[in-house]
């Protein structure tokens, strides 16, 4: 968007005249994309970009509330990881977006060519209109013919310029011998055209251009509308391609450098800092840390890591720094193989035949038929070719599909813009339709229903002491066990007692000594604890037994309303995990889920959705784990948060931005509602049709007539459209 | 009837300019962000100067 805008304003004679800077190597500005899924109003716009613009090294920032961005120009060595706590200091969700997969959404160029088609068929019917009240007023004889040939000036390279699509169209679907929507239009259009030509030559009383640019004008509307929900979703994609900032450290002789994840090959040495993720398979060769697989298999309990062991893509780095050597790169990556898994399961979906086209296929034929056979019947009954003509346009012009056109796109537009605004995105042109129709819902449990951040469950089994002492080895370390134990600890009123010799051990935890004994919290094997299937972290005192800190996974927030919802809505909650019986029984209860299911592996999770599906179920799947992309692909309509893996989120339809899931309870109340809209407009449509055909067919139908029903039914199905928001 | 004569291109002229004018907006990117600039209007920064 600023990339364009300092293009276009270049052009503006000012700043042609303002002295130009003497190019010299200044390294040039770079570009931060930020997602902003919380702002709203003018507020959250000016504290955006006061807080942005006085952080140094920020030059400019721009934020684009309809796309809920943030653009940042900055100088080279500022990152936006350095951006983000700045934001969510004053209470904003930021996430970065990769500004390169970004720039196609920005150079829609297909989105303002159809705006500015829409714009010339608009004013050209303004125009024409203008002239065609005066003749339906009363003006007759040269008046009349001179008015009408004006219109024919106007409106007929008006045409050739703004319907170009469906021209473009109706022949890519006729040439293989198709019929679509854009056949009867193209054909209304040219017919309606060429009998108005005849009869103005012939001084003739009727004349359809105003007709012909006003159909032009609605359907493009309906097309721009549609197009717009789908930029949307394209940009979503984009979007969440986006947020997985594809950058790695690579080692080249033992000097550290930062490239894309792109340009790594097979064999590179990569250096993962704690917080990391693995950006590609490999091997670790030195270091030693623990890692978090909860978004590969949706274990929560994170696995010991050391020199030898094979890591997978997407694995978190938790304590210490590992340099790993490349085994598979991009493509061949298992986190990629993963998503051949979804492709399979993706074919099912596409035999969803969208109200639209249901629509579609039975309007298409039955308006060329009602048309031809008006024409025979009025040539055979008058033996005139030109009335015949003429009255056969008068069907199509009436019967077209204006606000049919307009129907489902208006409704979707007002539907997603709704949902957009509560943080949602919806990335399937017809998960609307699918989502009204669910009754099961299966979630993930690891990232979904639960943050994914630990939460310490047994505070009040430990004593003063222990805890002082856990304290002071927890507060050094950023394990997020150790953060969110001195989290609690803190929170309690503890104050640490002071240790000696405290060091971080990378994949075992931390120690100390105090009055000469040694200390230490960490993993049950190097504690000497017993290693349960719960997360735990232990605390052992030279010469005592150890005692155990345990953990569960805290919720996400309105997982628990979501889930209440969904149920108060008569709908089954169904929750699908692959971590331990434990884990899963302990959440399960806690959010009164009734029918739950432990240690799933990804093809169990995809079967079950598939029996569900087979019992006749429509399955509404909400996770975020690569081991749950292939049920999120086989289930009827998928959601998924902004945090899960990339493969998730290709294969959801809908992607949740923000952290709080009550969205999601909302979300299938309105795709109900904008569904019965649809509905309601189509039968809108029809009974505009009922009243206008008969008209036409008879050779009732005047030019006038034909402009009065095809802008009430457009005008009338939008407004219903508008109920929605 | 001849008051046509200057009606008639009138009209078609201040339609041309309205489509030129509207051309030009949808070059210059300014239908990018149409809720935000709703609600910049609201803002009391750079009231006094735009911003440069």
């Amino acid at each position: 968007m600023t990339a364009q805008l300092t293009s276009g304003t270049a052009a503006c004679p000012g700043c042609i005249a303002a002295p130009v800077e003497p190019a010299r190597p200044v390294p040039e500005d770079v570009q931060i994309a930020l997602s902003l899924p919380g702002i709203h109003c003018s507020a959250c716009i000016a504290t955006v970009e006061r807080e942005l613009s006085a952080h140094p090294g920020v030059d400019d920032a721009r934020v684009n509330l309809t796309l809920k961005r943030a653009m940042v120009k900055a100088k080279p060595d500022l990152q936006a990881a350095d951006l983000i706590p700045v934001l969510e200091r004053v209470g904003f969700e930021a996430h970065e977006l990769d500004p390169s997969a970004l720039s196609a959404t920005q150079a829609n160029k297909a989105g303002r060519d159809l705006l500015m088609r829409l714009a010339v068929a608009g004013f050209a019917s303004m125009n024409v209109m203008l002239l065609s009240v005066s003749v339906w007023s009363g003006a007759t004889d040269a008046t009349r013919d001179m008015f009408h040939w004006i219109s024919a000036a106007i409106a007929l390279p008006a045409i050739a310029f703004s319907a170009q699509p469906f021209f473009a169209n109706a022949w890519s679907a006729l040439r293989v011998g198709r019929l679509n929507m854009d056949v009867p239009i193209v054909l209304a259009i040219l017919l309606a055209l060429t009998t108005s030509l005849w009869e103005t030559a012939l001084s003739g009383e009727h004349a359809y251009f105003d007709a012909a640019l006003t159909l032009t004008f609605f359907l493009l509307a309906g097309r721009y509308l549609d197009y717009r929900t789908r930029a949307a979703a394209r940009s979503a994609a984009e979007e969440l391609t986006a947020l997985e900032v594809p950058r790695a450290i690579r080692q080249v002789d033992g000097v550290e450098e930062e490239v894309a994840v792109a340009t790594l090959n097979v064999g590179d040495l990569i250096l993962v800092r704690p917080g990391g993720r693995m950006p590609v398979d490999g091997e670790i060769v030195s270091g030693r840390s623990e890692l978090d697989r909860s978004l590969l298999t949706g274990e929560t309990l994170p696995v010991f890591a050391e020199a030898g062991l094979t890591v997978s893509a997407g694995e978190v780095n938790l304590t210490g720094p590992l340099t790993i050597r490349a085994t598979a790169v991009g493509e061949d990556t298992s986190l990629h193989r993963m998503a051949d898994l979804v492709a399979i399961a993706e074919s099912g979906r596409s035999r969803y035949t969208s109200l639209a086209d249901k629509a579609a296929k039975l309007y298409a034929p039955g308006v060329h038929i009602l048309s031809a056979l008006s024409f025979l019947g009025w040539y055979i009954y008058s033996g005139d070719i030109r009335t015949a003509l003429n009255i056969a346009a008068a069907v199509l012009i009436i019967t077209c599909p204006c606000a049919l056109g307009l129907a489902v796109p208006a409704v979707t537009t007002a539907a997603s813009g709704r949902l957009f605004r509560k943080g949602m995105l919806i990335k399937h042109a017809t998960a609307l339709e699918r989502l009204a129709e669910v009754d099961t819902v299966v979630f993930d449990k690891t990232g979904t229903l639960t943050s994914g951040a630990p939460e310490l469950t047994n505070l009040a089994d430990h004593a003063a002491a222990d805890l002082k002492m856990a304290l002071a080895l927890a507060q050094v370390s950023s394990h997020p066990l150790s953060v969110a134990l001195t989290k609690a600890v803190r929170l309690a009123g503890v104050t640490p007692t002071s240790l000696q010799d405290v060091v971080e051990v990378p994949g075992y935890g931390t120690q100390g000594t105090c009055d000469g004994k040694q200390v230490r919290l960490g993993r049950a094997e190097w504690t000497g604890g017993r290693a349960g299937d719960q997360t735990a972290a232990w605390l052992s005192i030279e010469g005592r037994a150890p005692v155990a800190f345990l953990f569960s996974d805290s919720l996400r927030p309105g997982a628990a309303e979501s889930v209440q919802a969904f149920r108060d809505a008569g709908k089954e909650a169904i929750l699908i995990s692959g971590d331990t019986q434990g884990a899963v029984r302990a959440l399960a209860q806690k959010l009164g889920i009734e029918n739950w299911v432990a240690q799933a592996l990804p093809q169990d999770k995809a079967a079950r959705v598939q029996d569900l599906r087979d019992q006749g179920r429509h399955v509404l799947m909400v996770g975020d784990g690569l081991n749950d992309t292939a049920a999120l692909a086989a289930a009827h309509v998928s959601i998924s948060p902004a945090s899960a893996l990339d493969a998730a989120r290709v294969a959801s339809d809908i992607v949740l931005l923000g952290n709080d899931l009550s969205p999601i309870a909302d979300a299938c109340d309105t795709a109900v509602k904008a569904t019965r809209r649809i509905r309601e407009n189509f039968r809108i449509a029809t009974v505009y049709n009922i009243v206008a055909v008969p008209l036409a067919v008879v050779g009732l139908a005047t030019p006038l007539i034909a402009a009065l029903a095809m802008s009430t039914s457009s005008i009338t199905v939008s407004l219903n459209a508008l109920r929605l928001r | 009837m001849n008051v046509l004569a200057y009606l008639i291109p009138i009209s078609l002229l201040l339609g041309g300019v309205g489509l030129g004018a509207f051309i030009y907006t949808v070059r210059t990117n300014q239908y990018d962000d149409p809720e935000g600039d709703a609600r910049r209007i609201l803002s009391d920064e750079w009231d006094d100067k735009p911003k440069q």
